[in-house]
């Protein structure tokens, strides 16, 4: 009697058993074995180190120096000051109010966003009344000019406004957008407003590439609707999650239309300011282009940061 | 060769960096004629008044012609004025320099000293009488001439005071007290939202029309800064700081931003203008117009108050700076302060404005009082860190008078040490 037995395992095959390719010529190594891919990318190549990376470095080398815009031709020193000032900004208590500003509105803001896009999404998603309509109603506020949406802002929560007229004596006081409680809060809801039809979008997309076995397996197992979002959706679109949550802290960290609008310049007393608020009026109002620079490095120091860690944690699972 | 395709972009960069920079030319010489460009400010009257003297000169200047434009829209004047100073594409003469922007223009080498011609010290000194003081920069130097200045005092609403209970003719304004019981008369009689509605926003201007011509007033035309000292942690300074707080706690201004204008719309019955106002208002408005008040009800004719004046500057950026300089001449020229006044009501800051143009007066009374303010009127101080020191204070006043977050005396004092370290990094 013969016992079947499986054949052996065969090993992966080695980086030398490959077959080998013919060995490139240097023009190939220069521009890839598709030259005319390196002609599609270069003009957003230098684009982007026009725009992005030469600013960058400027920034980070302004934020090293007493730097001050001259008129050219004029002969200024522009000395190396090390560290002086990443001390100066970091014992402003501005700049840490206004980190702190930032920090609440991210809290508000990103799991806000991830919560309600990811639901309104699934809802769009499914076969109901209207959807195409719902999906355009979501979107005309990211797309509509941030100044005329804060116009509707305005007249929703001023003193004498609509919500506080809803509300009468329960009315906060001082009023919302001059509350210094109130204000960044009142930001960060119309800002994740705005913004919800975009990340509804990507969470759309996200949506068409979970397997629709997954719900039927779900479903014949004798889940609920909320299970099923919870245990297919929700781990399905995890990648659209940490993208979303990514945009929203890069977004929500550049903070500037909306308090400079929404509370005139970062009011109440300064509870609405953002660091993105602050640099522009360190830089531009005041002429400190250096402080304003280490200010700058710093949030893009935090944003990295966030990111990173956001990143671990949603990929952890 | 990834790192030698991005060694080979970066030194492309850098190069077309250089390229593209400065040419490391500075000005050419004062004595340079030849056409000029000229930004004029943005509201209709004004430009009306310059495209006339433009007219004026190029007609007897052919070679010398001025090409005037409205200064380009931006978040403000001195930003975009900033802004040109660096790209090197500054006008020759701007008719719109805040005095406040000054010393950060002639740092960053934007300004040509008037003193760098022929007589223009003496020219400066001349037109403008003793207020020319306080617009000389702290090198002794003159970066601009004292033009035209919009006193500010207090305009009032005759319909919604007589309402509201109170003289309309002769509304108790003068002192502290008489002002706070105006203002709840108007506020409980529920005439008006607000008494009086200051913007109560963080930008650093916003302490112009609020809290400085009281305290000018109060302190018979003490600076905000004076000999690199902040001036404002006084008795007056707190005066003023307690005035406004009350005005605040008690409901008769608003915290909140008004968008719109609350004067012109009846939701203030007061507001503190410049004679402006009356060109604007005049028609809509049966108003009337009194100095701003003090502790003890100063005199009018002895009030000060904050001169909300706008200059005239030479950039260096100017090729034709000879030509420049005698335009500059020629539009403070006594025909065109005159020019001026007829067009828009603004007042031309020399000395004797009454006696000089007295038909203008005699033909609009209403003037003559904000004319006779003119010749009391307190600039901002002509220091470094100029804005820097005009935002601190705002940032303390907001925490404090406005929204009482901190003992007033404690953000005076906290704001007048920031203040004098500031005016002292000259």
């Amino acid at each position: 009697m013969s016992t079947l037995q499986a054949p052996p395992e065969a090993p992966p095959p080695s980086r030398a058993a490959r077959p080998s390719k013919a060995a490139p010529s240097w023009v190939a190594s220069l521009v890839g074995r598709h030259p005319v891919g390196i002609v599609l990318a270069a003009p957003y190549a230098v684009f982007l180190a026009l725009v992005f990376a030469w600013p960058l470095c400027l920034a980070v080398w302004i934020s090293f120096h007493d730097y001050f815009f001259a008129a050219p031709g004029v002969e200024v020193e522009r000395p190396f000051v090390g560290l002086d000032n990443y001390r100066t900004v970091l014992s402003d208590p501005d700049v840490r109010e206004s980190l702190v500003n930032v920090g609440v509105f991210l809290v508000i803001n990103v799991p806000l966003t991830v919560v309600l896009a990811l639901v309104l999404a699934t809802a769009l998603n499914g076969a109901i009344r209207g959807r195409t309509f719902l999906r355009v109603a979501y979107y005309v506020p990211y797309v509509a000019a941030s100044v005329a949406l804060v116009a509707v802002w305005l007249f929703l929560f001023s003193s004498d406004g609509m919500v506080n007229q809803i509300l009468g004596p329960l009315a906060p006081d001082p009023s919302w957008l001059v509350n210094s409680t109130l204000a960044m809060p009142v930001i960060a809801l119309f800002v994740t407003w705005k913004q919800l039809g975009f990340f509804i979008l990507l969470y759309l997309a996200a949506l068409q590439n979970v397997p629709k076995e997954l719900y039927e397996s779900a479903s014949t197992d004798g889940a609920s609707r909320f299970r099923s979002f919870l245990h297919v959706t929700v781990p399905g679109v995890r990648p659209a999650t940490l993208l979303v949550v990514i945009l929203a802290t890069i977004t929500g960290a550049n903070l500037f239309t909306e308090p400079y609008l929404l509370t005139n310049g970062g009011g109440p007393n300064g509870a609405s300011t953002s660091p993105v608020l602050l640099m522009y009026q360190r830089g531009i109002e005041q002429g400190n282009p250096d402080t304003a620079a280490a200010i700058g490095v710093i949030l893009v120091i935090l944003v990295l940061v966030i990111s990173l860690v956001n990143r671990r944690l949603l990929e952890r699972d | 060769m990834k790192t030698k395709t991005m060694a080979a972009t970066l030194g492309a960069l850098a190069l077309t960096v250089a390229a593209c920079g400065g040419d490391g030319e500075g000005s050419s010489g004062n004595d340079d004629r030849g056409p000029i460009k000229v930004w004029l400010s943005n509201n209709p009257e004004e430009i009306a008044w310059g495209e006339a003297m433009v007219k004026a000169w190029n007609d007897e200047h052919p070679d010398e012609e001025i090409e005037a434009q409205e200064i380009p829209a931006g978040q403000s004047s001195e930003e975009v004025i900033g802004a040109a100073i660096t790209a090197g594409n500054a006008p020759c003469l701007v008719f719109n320099t805040s005095p406040a922007a000054v010393p950060q223009f002639q740092k960053q080498g934007g300004l040509v000293a008037l003193d760098a011609f022929d007589g223009g010290a003496d020219y400066v000194e001349e037109r403008s009488g003793e207020v020319a003081e306080q617009y000389q920069s702290p090198d002794g130097q003159y970066y601009q001439i004292p033009w035209k200045a919009n006193p500010v005092m207090i305009f009032y609403n005759k319909d919604l005071m007589k309402k509201a209970g109170v003289d309309p003719e002769d509304p108790p304004l003068a002192t502290y007290d008489e002002f706070l019981a105006t203002s709840r008369k108007i506020v409980d009689s529920g005439t008006a939202q607000a008494a009086i509605w200051p913007a109560p926003t963080s930008e650093f201007f916003q302490s112009w029309f609020d809290f400085y011509p009281l305290y000018a007033a109060e302190t018979g035309g003490t600076q905000l800064v004076e000999d690199d000292q902040a001036t404002f942690e006084s008795e007056e300074g707190q005066a003023v700081a307690d005035f406004w707080a009350t005005m605040y706690e008690d409901g008769l201004a608003q915290q909140e931003v008004y968008n719109g204008d609350s004067f012109a719309d009846g939701k203030a019955a007061m507001s503190i203008v410049g004679p402006w106002a009356i060109a604007v208002y005049g028609e809509s408005v049966d108003w009337g117009a009194v100095p701003v008040p003090t502790s003890q009800g100063t005199p009018a004719e002895e009030t000060y108050t904050f001169s909300d004046a706008k200059n005239i500057a030479l950039y260096s950026a100017c090729e034709n700076q000879g030509t420049a300089y005698d335009v500059l001449e020629f539009a403070t020229s006594e025909e065109q302060d005159g020019a001026l006044l007829e067009m828009t009501g603004q007042m031309p800051m020399r000395e004797d404005l009454a006696g000089t143009y007295p038909e203008y007066f005699a033909e609009h009374p209403e003037y003559e009082a904000f004319a006779d303010q003119a010749s009391r009127t307190v600039e901002v101080p002509n220091v470094p860190n100029s804005i820097e020191i005009w935002q601190a204070f705002r940032d303390a006043y907001s925490s404090s008078v406005i929204f009482a977050e901190e003992p007033v005396d404690d953000a005076l004092g906290g704001a007048a040490g920031e203040v004098t370290d500031l005016a002292g990094q000259g």
